[in-house]
């Protein structure tokens, strides 16, 4: 489904992502974890082609797809969400939404038709499986940060995607939300046959849900497997679980 | 309470106003409803695509020309005039843009402003077909005799009826250009002006977009340029020059660039305001620069987005969001 290659990027001499090799079989679920710093974002990024590798490379169903640019890659079948929030924040929730099924099936060259009218009934249909369809008419940019998160997987998802690449889904979330997000991310998941692959920081969640664990640390994968090998690693126990 | 169409109502009254019988006033409301045009198609990318041009007054130039050169030198019809100023000021924004939309914020500002200046050195030296430094005065006027036949025409100056010939052909860019905004083209660009990183990563190609939507204000911006040269009875390089280029600047921002008729709003205020303190003052500038400070800080929607605002408060609603709300009508 993915498959990544010796994928390399340094800034200014620093090596924030080093040779990492992985693949993600479809309908997979794997995650992606380590301190800070240790390259998850960057490594989002040069899949997604936000930014241009320094070396290796990027395959989406056997086709290279490095360092091509990022609407490419989305119109692919790969979605994403952002670490830091990543939503329009001067639209309402539903026109967020209704927009990303505009620009997903390129509607965006018509100039003479009425925006307003089109893709409704999906976007009800989407914001109704987030819960966000009591917020529809809100402003998204003035919304609690739990959902402005669901708004940014809701753009993700619009653009039904295929992969869909979640950078920390469940950051800043209370307790109580980050269930729910991971419920819902759960069930989407496996309604759609997604294939996920996903940075987070709450063990908990990790393991949870993935069935896979991969594990960065200082821009290398130290670790690739399932979460009860990655518990019984003594690498990673004795670097990132500290003993957990 | 159903919603009173404000937009018709304006027009309305607008279209009587050569019925007043004072050259004057037709005169003003020639001007702004010239202006209004250029500053709406400024706001295109101004408050729709978020992007900054300094150098908008290159299409409005290139359109005053190319209509002058038509009508002048070449003695053709303005019914042919006219579209061509609109399609040489978006051709040359597509070419332009092609490279402003490469770079991004100031840089891109600066770009759009270095292709103005060099429209504008053009029109300044290039003298056998722009006139130079000296421009092309006696830009003829469209035959406008047909007009006699209308019934209560009959009467009216040439200069009214120019008015009435520019109100129909504004009230129609203006009606395109609304429906633009409103369209799915539109709404991606609004994605673009909230979120270019964003934008690019639901599949949308950010930058031709912004070409798209730079090349459809200089047509707009073109087709104001034309009728601006013939009310004015001359093109000048002024026409094309970074002054130009600022002052609708600063009536979008006036009017409030959250809100699609905050810039026409905006061109009639300046235009108002520069006549009625130029009968008092020389130091129109100074007023002119207190006037946008005081806006900046206090109303930063514009008069439209404020105006929006306060209504919306009045009326008891809870939202107010600081005009940025190109969206609606």
């Amino acid at each position: 489904m993915l498959d990544v290659r010796d994928l390399k990027k340094s800034f200014a001499g620093f090596l924030a992502v080093a040779d990492v090799t992985f693949s993600l079989l479809p309908r997979s679920v794997t995650a992606i974890i380590g301190p800070n710093g240790a390259g998850k974002s960057t490594l989002f990024n040069l899949i997604t082609g936000h930014i241009p590798p320094s070396g290796g490379q990027v395959f989406h169903k056997g086709t290279d797809i490095t360092a091509a640019a990022p609407h490419r890659i989305c119109r692919r079948g790969i979605g994403r969400s952002f670490q830091h929030t990543n939503i329009f924040p001067g639209l309402t929730v539903f026109e967020c939404i209704q927009a990303a099924f505009i620009a997903h099936h390129g509607r965006g060259r018509n100039i003479w038709g009425r925006a307003e009218r089109l893709y409704r009934a999906e976007t009800d249909a989407l914001l109704g499986r987030l819960g966000l369809a009591d917020k529809a008419d809100a402003v998204a940019g003035a919304l609690s940060h739990g959902n402005q998160k669901q708004i940014e997987l809701g753009i993700a998802l619009a653009s039904d995607p295929d992969i869909l690449l979640l950078d920390e889904p469940t950051a800043g979330m209370s307790a109580v939300e980050t269930r729910e997000t991971i419920g819902l991310l759960r069930s989407i998941t496996e309604e759609r046959g997604l294939t996920l692959l996903f940075t987070e920081h709450d063990m908990e969640v990790v393991f949870g849900i993935a069935e896979r664990i991969g594990v960065l640390h200082q821009g290398r994968l130290i670790a690739l497997g399932t979460p009860d090998q990655i518990r019984a690693d003594p690498e990673v126990r004795r670097i990132y679980l500290g003993g957990h | 309470m159903k919603r009173i169409p404000w937009t018709l109502v304006v027009f309305a009254v607008a279209f009587f106003v050569p019925w007043l019988g004072s050259r004057f006033y037709t005169f003003i409301a020639t001007d702004v409803a010239i202006l209004a045009l250029f500053a709406l198609s400024l706001n295109l990318l101004l408050g729709y695509t978020g992007l900054v041009s300094f150098g908008h007054a290159a299409y409005f130039g290139i359109g005053a020309y190319t209509s002058a050169i038509m009508m002048k030198t070449l003695g053709l019809p303005f019914w042919l005039a006219w579209p061509a100023a609109g399609l040489a000021g978006g051709l040359f924004a597509l070419v332009f843009g092609f490279f402003c939309v490469r770079l991004t914020k100031i840089y891109f500002a600066m770009l759009t402003l270095a292709f103005a200046q060099i429209v504008w050195a053009v029109c300044f030296k290039w003298n056998d077909v722009t006139g130079g430094e000296q421009g092309m005065p006696n830009v003829p006027y469209p035959s406008l005799g047909w007009m006699a036949a209308i019934p209560g025409l009959d009467g009216f100056r040439v200069g009214d009826r120019f008015y009435l010939l520019t109100l129909t052909l504004v009230a129609i860019a203006v009606a395109a250009l609304r429906r633009i905004v409103a369209s799915p083209f539109g709404r991606i660009l609004t994605l673009i002006r909230e979120n270019p990183e964003r934008a690019e990563f639901i599949g949308i190609d950010v930058r031709r977009y912004q070409l798209a939507a730079f090349s459809i204000a200089g047509i707009f911006a073109g087709l104001a340029g034309s009728l601006f040269g013939i009310f004015n009875r001359g093109v000048f390089p002024d026409f094309a020059y970074w002054t130009k280029s600022a002052e609708v600047l600063i009536m979008t921002i006036l009017g409030g660039m959250g809100h699609f008729w905050g810039p026409a709003v905006g061109a009639a205020a300046l235009t108002i305001l520069n006549l009625q303190i130029t009968a008092y003052t020389e130091y129109w500038p100074l007023i002119l620069g207190s006037i946008l400070i005081l806006l900046l800080f206090a109303f930063p929607g514009g008069l439209v987005g404020t105006t929006v605002d306060l209504a919306r408060r009045l009326r008891g609603g809870t939202r107010g969001n600081g005009g940025r709300d190109a969206r609606r009508p």
